[in-house]
């Protein structure tokens, strides 16, 4: 046996718990999973079946954790798991897989697929089957604390930039602010008029907030390429961050995997309970907007929809604030159809959207988002995560929809914000 | 001297493989443990998992004319069958010289068209596995022994309602006996784990406050 292949086995066996060996011994191939994954949905092939990309774990589970499975293994009667098969499965679990949770809620005997997906992932980043985009951007997220290199320069250069813009102080290093906010490289590179909202709003509302220059970044590499120890490294240092800053709070940013890590994974990547709070900006948005901090004034004059992160929805739960906030300056939006937690994704989670190779199909799997915009003919939609507003960039470049303008729900509200004295 | 041994040991013998093997196999299963979860819950896991064992007994709006095919079929095989096992005039007699528990018993009219059901959904389910291309790929031997044995010992069953001939019941309890032993080992663990897995998955979003 290879040393990739022991390490890849070794890796899964230490994923197997209750819920794997319950899931397992529940499954009766009835395939309904495969109709609520985008990658089968738009493409037809059944190899994207989301059970299917379990296989390379059910082959384990069967070969040594069940009684026929063990019996035909010590007679020599059965396939075992082999290298190959970890190589074959790289492709389905990294490039047709989004970790979007889809499957998850429609399962009847109740199988969280995605969970298991995950796992599989282990296996196969121990064994060194990982997209080679991954790997570089988990290189980069260890070596330079983002993913995309994105550095404590530029943040610093991006922030004077916005500082401008708005005439407002974003602050560094605060010691004993209350809230610390993460912000994801897409959001520095790609949107960073994120940050001069931010600002606009914590100033209008009075809260007192801090950016490390320690460590800023919100997403978890780890996560995505399936490796338990790089994301507890990761998240140790936003936990670092946050203690020598005294904060009470950490803020997640419009980012849906970051906040599903840091908020419900990452004590259990370290292994201990958090030291502080998680929110994801729209839980602290609406709660401003609850406690009546918060006020906007005006309408949005574009016909509106929201698409919801799968990270923030459906895997995390943060599925009334945006439409809340949504109601406060849009009040006429129109709800996608297939909505909140059964929306579908944006095809770029999951690491998805870091692994050119997956660029094809990615685009290709658009179509369900595309199916759902062409339902409800707006002009703009608003979404809370950075990388799902590039792939829809992305998705709406490919399909020449030009008509739908992007926008960030943060900014959205900075937009309308009453400020002080106003 | 084969109706004495399927009427006497070999009857003991698959209940005791079928209750022992249910039982070691989901102890097995409840043994591996989970690992603690230290993330601050924001709803209830307990009624996350009570929510998603009763839900998931519907399918979801956006769902439904995907899979309309397996619902329905799903829910024609399983309701026949559960009526045929426990309301079958010569199961309900056969429970309560057993135990001395009796019910009513279904009339013989209810007992052919619950049947029909089940056959129907059986098959539909069957076909739907070796025809469409997604069942095609997924399913293995287990799936397929698991539906053929069902679907035996619903025919032998059928078949023994013709009283007059005895050796069509003992053929009948002998492959009940046999669906006995081979279910703690099969797929078939479903009709009892699916619980379980429901519970887990509710409990998991139910901390997150998904209603799943």
């Amino acid at each position: 046996m290879s040393d990739n292949l022991e390490r890849g086995l070794e890796a899964m066996r230490g994923q197997m718990d209750t819920s794997v060996m319950s899931y397992m011994s529940t499954c009766v191939h009835c395939g309904i999973c495969a109709d609520a994954c985008l990658f089968y949905t738009e493409t037809g092939d059944a190899r994207y079946t989301p059970i299917y990309k379990t296989e390379p774990l059910r082959k384990l589970w069967r070969q040594e954790y069940t009684f026929w499975g063990k019996l035909a293994a010590s007679m020599g009667l059965t396939k075992k798991l082999t290298e190959q098969d970890l190589a074959d499965w790289e492709e389905l679990v990294y490039d047709g897989c989004t970790m979007c949770s889809r499957c998850s809620l429609v399962c009847p005997v109740g199988i969280d697929i995605a969970y298991m997906i995950r796992k599989v992932k282990e296996g196969l980043s121990a064994a060194g089957y990982s997209p080679g985009d991954l790997v570089e951007a988990g290189k980069r997220a260890v070596e330079i604390g983002s993913p995309m290199g994105v550095t404590l320069k530029t943040l610093e250069a991006t922030i004077r930039v916005q500082e401008k813009e708005t005439g407002l102080k974003v602050p560094l290093d605060v010691e004993g602010a209350d809230y610390l906010c993460l912000l994801s490289s897409g959001e520095i590179a790609g949107f960073p008029e994120f940050i001069g909202s931010l600002a606009k709003i914590f100033k209008a509302t009075g809260v007192s907030w801090t950016i490390s220059s320690d460590y800023f970044e919100a997403t978890n590499t780890g996560v995505q390429l399936g490796n338990s120890k790089m994301a507890a490294t990761l998240v140790e240092r936003v936990v670092a961050a946050a203690e020598k800053l005294k904060v009470k709070y950490v803020i997640s940013p419009e980012c849906g995997h970051a906040y599903s890590t840091i908020r419900w994974d990452a004590p259990n990547f370290i292994g201990r309970p958090l030291p502080f709070k998680v929110v994801h900006i729209m839980e602290l948005l609406d709660e401003l907007r609850s406690d009546g901090r918060l006020k906007t004034e005006g309408f949005a004059e574009e016909k509106l929809s929201y698409h919801d992160p799968c990270n923030a929805g459906r895997r995390g739960g943060v599925l009334d604030q945006p439409r809340n906030l949504m109601n406060m300056v849009a009040p006429d939006f129109v709800e996608l159809p297939e909505t909140g937690a059964m929306n579908w994704c944006c095809g770029g989670g999951g690491g998805v959207s870091s692994n050119e190779r997956a660029n094809e199909l990615r685009l290709k799997v658009f179509s369900a988002k595309k199916r759902q915009l062409d339902a409800v003919n707006i002009e703009g939609l608003v979404t809370a995560c950075s990388n799902c507003r590039h792939m829809l960039e992305d998705g709406l470049e490919e399909n020449e929809m030009y008509d739908v303008e992007l926008l960030g729900i943060t900014e959205l509200i900075a937009d309308h914000l009453v400020e002080e004295g106003g | 001297m084969f109706e004495q041994l399927v009427d006497g040991i070999f009857w003991d013998i698959a209940l005791w493989v079928f209750a022992i093997g249910v039982l070691w196999r989901i102890l097995s299963i409840f043994r591996v443990r989970n690992k603690p979860d230290y993330s601050v819950p924001r709803d209830s896991a307990i009624v996350g998992a009570i929510g998603t064992n009763l839900h998931r007994f519907m399918p979801r709006r956006e769902m439904i004319s995907r899979t309309r095919l397996q619902v329905v079929a799903g829910y024609l095989f399983h309701l026949g069958l559960f009526a045929l096992l426990v309301f079958a005039a010569p199961h309900v007699l056969f429970i309560e010289a057993q135990t001395g528990l009796g019910w009513t018993p279904m009339p013989y009219w209810a007992f052919i068209v619950a049947a029909q059901l089940a056959f129907i959904g059986l098959m539909l389910l069957w076909f739907h596995r070796i025809m469409h291309p997604v069942t095609r790929l997924i399913s293995d031997a287990d799936d397929h022994i698991a539906a053929i044995l069902t679907f035996i010992v619903m025919l032998t069953g059928c078949m023994a309602l013709i009283e007059e001939f005895n050796g069509l019941r003992v053929l009948h309890r002998f492959t009940v006996e046999l669906w006995l032993v081979y279910f703690p080992f099969s797929r078939l663990m479903h009709a009892f784990m699916f619980i379980p897995s429901r519970a887990f998955t509710g409990a998991w979003f139910g901390r997150r406050g998904v209603k799943a």
